[in-house]
């Protein structure tokens, strides 16, 4: 199968984690969808390792796991201290700084 | 068969990334093994004296130059060093501000208004994680503008970040703004990263690999598919932008700088300004050097509309915290004003001004910690009128910060701005160069606003003191008020020794 293919779904992947990040209120489903664009590029390097022969992208993706795993542990702290003192994980509720 | 080869380290060159990494180890050590009396002042010593070990590490690797500081990952030369030991002068003020305390909650955890919030307050702990989330934090701001692949810019990028997020949520008081603070930073900084990582994958598909020199040679060569290259510059672009706080990626900056405690906005806006614009020159300067006119015209847009939204809303805040955060986003344009620039005169520029700025930054939020009621800080501007008459040492300091960010003569932001509006105009960049001009006027009307507000109205008596600082909070006012005057009225030194030094290699 071609990889650019891979490529198509990379993208939209990655188009679908943007468009869950600005409409979803939600702060944990935000998060997940950061974690999909995350997971996007991962599949775009591991296709680019395929296409240019050579096991730099592999090694990136697994870096970004590590990285991601660790963007979950402070992430989810955040938002478990700010669900306990609102009782409200919405990112719309979250609206005390003014404009 | 498959064989192994061991990397080669050399560990003098990467000595002030390990010795700032080994302190932060240290301190989470000190932080299990010690009782909660001894810890502030041992978690300070041992910040301290690890951030001045890495000053000396970064004065005695001044004069090396070498790619292969760690397999061609990291490279150490004249702008390196420069930016390391901004980044690390800049920590240690931030540090100073950081021991006095009174900014942090006692229990990150506690739920805002809680019995057992209170019964920490009332028990006089003190907050001793940010000391090593500072350290890690600094680590990643010292790794970053050295990284020469795309694998350590992300990683350094996220260990400058990680911990950023979680100081922005200890804020003593108004608990709840500061976890919000802390919610927006995170959600909008991963949001940013993911779009880093996503260019860096483009480029690596356009270059065939992960060095920022391999992707110079991709440009030389211009063989490879452009596309990827396009997609990979906006998308990387992206994500330095928001670290640095460009229009249209400011939306975090002035939430997150009212929300966060003082000391930790001054921190972030001094240190992650001089980081994030460090990796931001190495990679257009060295990386994407040949291709600029693909990336010229969209760097010089953002830099025309980050000047003038910044100046421009800053006129309308009330809270002294969010017109610094507005300002900030002025100051970035100013910035990428010397970027655009692509020559020696805007690097050397940019450094200094990184410099500068970053000093005047600290001093600045050092003085916003001090003005305080009952209830905290106060940061409505209205309440600092009269300043001038309570105390006159602090709002001359004030005064003087605020002239050096408005270009004034005699300040180090004159000098700062007039070089890298002199670099600019030399790189053929006229249109920026008069928009920066009229937004630095327009900002000139906000900061001189303040400045009449302090001396040249009555106080009223409503409870705003200035409290008495600490002695390392006085030191570091003390301290950035001489840099700022002695940088604006003898630059030369400084600048001379800047322009010897800051040459990227490749």
């Amino acid at each position: 199968m071609n990889p650019a293919n891979y490529l198509y779904v990379s993208a939209m992947l990655f188009t679908i984690g943007a468009i869950g990040v600005v409409v979803r209120r939600n702060a944990i489903v935000v998060f997940m969808c950061i974690e999909l664009m995350l997971n996007a590029a991962n599949l775009a390097f591991v296709t680019f390792a395929r296409i240019n022969g050579n096991l730099d992208g592999q090694v990136m993706a697994f870096f970004t796991m590590v990285v991601a795993a660790c963007e979950v542990v402070v992430g989810l702290a955040i938002i478990v201290t700010i669900y306990r003192s609102r009782r409200s994980a919405s990112v719309d509720d979250a609206s005390l700084l003014r404009r | 068969m498959l064989t192994f080869t061991a990397p080669t380290l050399s560990y003098f060159l990467l000595s002030p990334i390990l010795v700032v990494l080994g302190g932060a180890l240290l301190g989470v050590f000190a932080e299990a093994v010690l009782s909660r009396e001894s810890r502030p002042s041992a978690q300070l010593t041992i910040t301290l004296s690890t951030l001045v070990l890495a000053l000396v590490q970064v004065w005695r690797i001044r004069d090396e130059s070498s790619l292969s500081a760690a397999m061609g990952s990291v490279a150490i030369d004249g702008p390196a060093v420069l930016l390391q030991a901004s980044v690390l002068i800049l920590a240690i003020f931030s540090v100073f501000l950081i021991a006095d305390q009174g900014s942090f909650t006692a229990m990150a955890a506690a739920i805002p208004g809680s019995p057992e919030e209170k019964e920490s307050l009332q028990r006089g702990e003190k907050l001793t994680e940010v000391y090593p989330l500072t350290l890690f934090a600094v680590a990643g701001m010292l790794l970053f503008p050295v990284a020469t692949d795309l694998l350590t810019l992300f990683v350094a990028l996220e260990v400058l970040s990680l911990p950023l997020y979680l100081m922005a949520g200890l804020s003593r008081r108004r608990r709840l703004l500061s976890q919000e603070a802390a919610l927006k930073y995170f959600l909008l900084g991963a949001f940013s990263s993911a779009f880093f990582l996503f260019g860096a994958a483009f480029l690596y598909g356009y270059s065939g690999g992960l060095t920022l020199s391999s992707i110079y040679d991709a440009v030389i060569g211009g063989t490879a598919n452009s596309v990827f290259l396009l997609i990979g510059i906006s998308f990387l672009s992206v994500g330095l932008l928001f670290k640095v706080g460009a229009v249209p990626f400011h939306a975090w900056t002035p939430d997150v700088y009212q929300g966060a405690p003082t000391p930790v906005t001054a921190f972030m806006a001094a240190a992650t300004k001089v980081a994030a614009f460090g990796a931001m020159l190495r990679i257009f300067y060295t990386a994407f050097a040949n291709a600029y006119w693909d990336w010229r015209p969209f760097l010089t847009v953002i830099a025309i509309i980050t000047m003038a939204f910044g100046s421009l809303v800053a006129i309308a805040q009330r809270d002294i915290k969010r017109m610094l955060a507005y300002s900030s986003i002025a100051h970035a344009g100013f910035l990428i004003t010397g970027v655009l620039a692509l020559n020696k005169a805007g690097l050397d520029a940019t450094i200094f001004y990184l410099f500068a700025y970053g000093i005047a930054t600290v001093g600045t939020f050092g003085i916003v910690t001090l003005v305080r009621d009952s209830s905290g800080e106060v940061t409505d501007l209205n309440r600092w009128a009269g300043l001038g008459k309570r105390s006159p040492f602090i709002a001359t300091a004030f005064a003087t910060f605020l002239l050096a960010f408005a270009g004034i003569p005699l300040t180090s932001g004159f000098i700062g701005k007039f070089t890298i509006f002199s670099a600019a105009y030399e790189g053929g960049n006229k249109g920026v160069v008069v928009v920066g001009v009229l937004s630095s006027a327009i900002a000139a009307y906000f900061y001189i606003r303040v400045i009449v507000l302090m001396f040249f109205t009555d106080p009223e008596e409503d409870g705003t003191v200035v409290v008495i600082p600490s002695v390392l909070t006085r030191i570091t006012i003390i301290a950035t008020f001489a840099i700022t005057i002695f940088l604006g009225v003898f630059p030369t030194p400084l600048l001379n020794f800047i322009t010897s030094m800051a040459t990227f290699i490749r």
